[in-house]
């Protein structure tokens, strides 16, 4: 620790001073990793920082970084949600349904989908909270539940994503729709986050939950609001990719899409014992994650190697962003 | 029942609190058994006793987070049946436990504020962290807390800065009748001094009249205008500080522990 200390307290020049500003961000470990990985990237391959390779990476960070938006809260309240993938390949078909079965307008449909999403999260939260079912159990289960009810409503089948070229292009198949579908939605839950009484209250209601009700707080009410929350983002997550596509896939999503946007989270720095976490951390996380896949894409890794090098790549790039974490504190000491 | 009266006042001036014949049973445990007191304006009271007295459970009766199984508590001279904390709190009795109730992962201010935030005008309704931090700096000042910066977060203080934020949000939240549990338990002799201190500071402002419950005879009776000895659910003995000391407080434990042996 203290070999770590030693060249931050001992250099008062204006580096060092800019140097502990940024330390002072919470981000600032991932940051750190994310510049460094695009740098190398960059470096090894001149195709990396080009229009369409941002493009593609920017398609493959979009579901997962809305989706820790959610993910994230839940985390920081002591809550997670393993359901929140199969949400993501329901919401569209619900859509679907919606709007060719019963002839909806597709705004409609789009909200229905939602809001039935919205009630999956409410059943999450109320056996969780209300039946004291630990949530990674509860949300397992509806894992499990949601999946089938998913391939049976669809018989397995992948369908056309409904709607005019316009409103498909607005909610996702344009180029860079679904970036920016991610980075309003990422700009409003850090303002909630950081700026309401309802991102207070998460916190607080993960960092001591006795002390939360102790000073009045609606536990009850956070954790459920917060699992509607998840899901309702999975479901606009699910959409927004179905669009993308233009095909609506029963396989789309699960338990690849859900982990993607836990280890976002993580990776970004929200811990899985609750009580802290941010939503700008996500979005650097779902980044990292994304450059990490696609950097190694476009070097020609052999896809059998491929897992081997993302799974050792999250070990090292978690290893330094703890230790940066570190030297942010220290940082703030002084 | 010669014990309960040992609490009891020579009726005279007025009384910020006074609990008469107080008896909590849960189910064949008596918990306490005719416990009175009182609490005079600006005064401070001190509760010495061993775990198992009876102490935590007389706090959860003058905060209202348990109802007693008889007995009467008046408030400002006014008979009250408390029905809830909120309902204590409003009455002005706060109290700052031993857990302290704070958020690990939220600022000084966030803590200070938790769940009375203020909120920016209409239409986002966004918390006034500005005027938050400037209050909580007020706050802490007024009471002569000296702590670094109101954004740390409280996982970054000690234990000492941890109870002076505790201490400083009740006393911000308009007690009048303040409630320590073991404000000095698991603390250094440095940390316990600044802890001394600012109680020091809270008495000599005279509007606040506080109880303090404590294991540490000699710093009870140097702290405290009074004290009172709990043992088995009663009140065993009560004495101004100036005229009692710690030999005689031991004196009084052990005559007592003797009792209950024979009986």
């Amino acid at each position: 620790m203290s070999a770590h200390q030693q060249p931050l307290s001992a250099g008062p020049g204006i580096a060092a001073r800019t140097l502990h500003g940024f330390l002072r961000f919470r981000e600032a470990s991932i940051v750190v990793v994310a510049i460094l990985l695009i740098i190398y990237f960059e470096i090894s391959n001149s195709n990396f920082i080009t229009n369409a390779n941002l493009q593609t990476l920017s398609q493959f960070i979009s579901a997962p970084v809305i989706i820790a938006c959610g993910e994230i809260m839940l985390l920081i309240c002591g809550e997670i949600d393993l359901s929140v993938g199969m949400v993501f390949a329901i919401a569209p078909f619900i859509m679907y349904f919606c709007a060719t079965s019963l002839g909806l307008p597709i705004i409609i449909a789009m909200l229905i989908a939602l809001a039935v999403a919205g009630c999956i999260g409410l059943i999450n939260g109320f056996i969780t909270v209300k039946l004291r079912v630990p949530s990674f159990v509860t949300t397992l289960g509806t894992l499990f539940l949601i999946n089938g009810l998913t391939l049976t409503i669809s018989k397995g089948f992948p369908v056309d994503t409904p709607g005019s070229p316009a409103f498909a292009k607005i909610m996702g198949a344009a180029g860079y729709a679904e970036i920016i579908w991610a980075v309003i939605i990422v700009a409003i839950m850090h303002v909630v986050l950081r700026n309401t009484r309802w991102g207070l209250h998460t916190i607080a209601v993960g960092g001591n939950v006795l002390a939360a009700a102790e000073s009045g707080i609606n536990v009850p009410k956070i954790k459920i609001g917060n699992f509607v929350l998840t899901s309702v983002l999975g479901a606009f997550a699910g959409i927004v990719e179905a669009y993308r596509i233009g095909s609506t896939d029963p396989l789309a999503g699960g338990t690849n899409m859900m982990f993607l946007a836990v280890a976002a989270s993580v990776i970004g720095g929200t811990s899985l014992m609750g009580g802290s976490g941010t939503i700008i951390g996500g979005l650097v996380g779902g980044l990292v994650l994304g450059v990490l896949q696609d950097g190694f894409t476009i070097d020609g890794i052999n896809a059998y190697t491929f897992d081997m090098i993302i799974g050792g790549a999250i070990l090292i790039a978690m290893v330094f962003n703890i230790h940066v974490a570190r030297l942010r504190r220290a940082g703030r000491k002084l | 029942m010669s014990q309960a009266a040992i609490g009891l006042p020579p009726a005279t001036g007025p009384e910020a609190l006074r609990a008469e014949n107080i008896v909590k049973r849960f189910g064949a445990v008596t918990a306490l058994n005719g416990v009175s007191l009182y609490l005079k304006p600006g005064e401070m009271l001190g509760i010495l006793g061993d775990n198992g007295a009876g102490k935590s459970t007389l706090i959860k009766i003058l905060t209202g987070f348990q109802s007693p199984t008889s007995g009467t508590m008046t408030v400002d001279g006014k008979q009250v049946a408390l029905k809830s904390v909120d309902h204590a709190r409003a009455l002005g009795i706060e109290c700052v436990y031993q857990d302290l109730a704070l958020i690990p992962g939220l600022s000084i201010y966030h803590n200070m504020f938790l769940n009375r935030e203020p909120l920016r005008p209409w239409p986002f309704r966004l918390l006034d962290n500005k005027s938050m931090r400037r209050r909580a700096v007020e706050a802490l000042e007024d009471i002569g807390v000296n702590i670094p910066s109101v954004d740390e977060e409280v996982a970054m203080l000690s234990g000492g800065q941890r109870q002076a934020v505790a201490i400083a949000r009740a006393v911000y939240s308009n007690a009048r009748i303040l409630l320590l549990d073991e404000p000095l338990a698991a603390m250094g002799a440095r940390e316990s001094g600044l802890i001394l201190d600012l109680i020091d500071r809270l008495k000599k402002r005279g509007d606040l009249s506080l109880i303090m419950i404590a294991h540490n005879y000699a710093q009870t009776l140097e702290v405290c205008d009074r004290v009172m000895l709990f043992q088995h659910g009663e009140v065993t003995f009560q004495a101004k500080s100036a005229e009692t000391s710690v030999p005689e407080l031991l004196e009084v434990v052990k005559r007592n522990y003797k009792i209950v042996r024979g009986a």
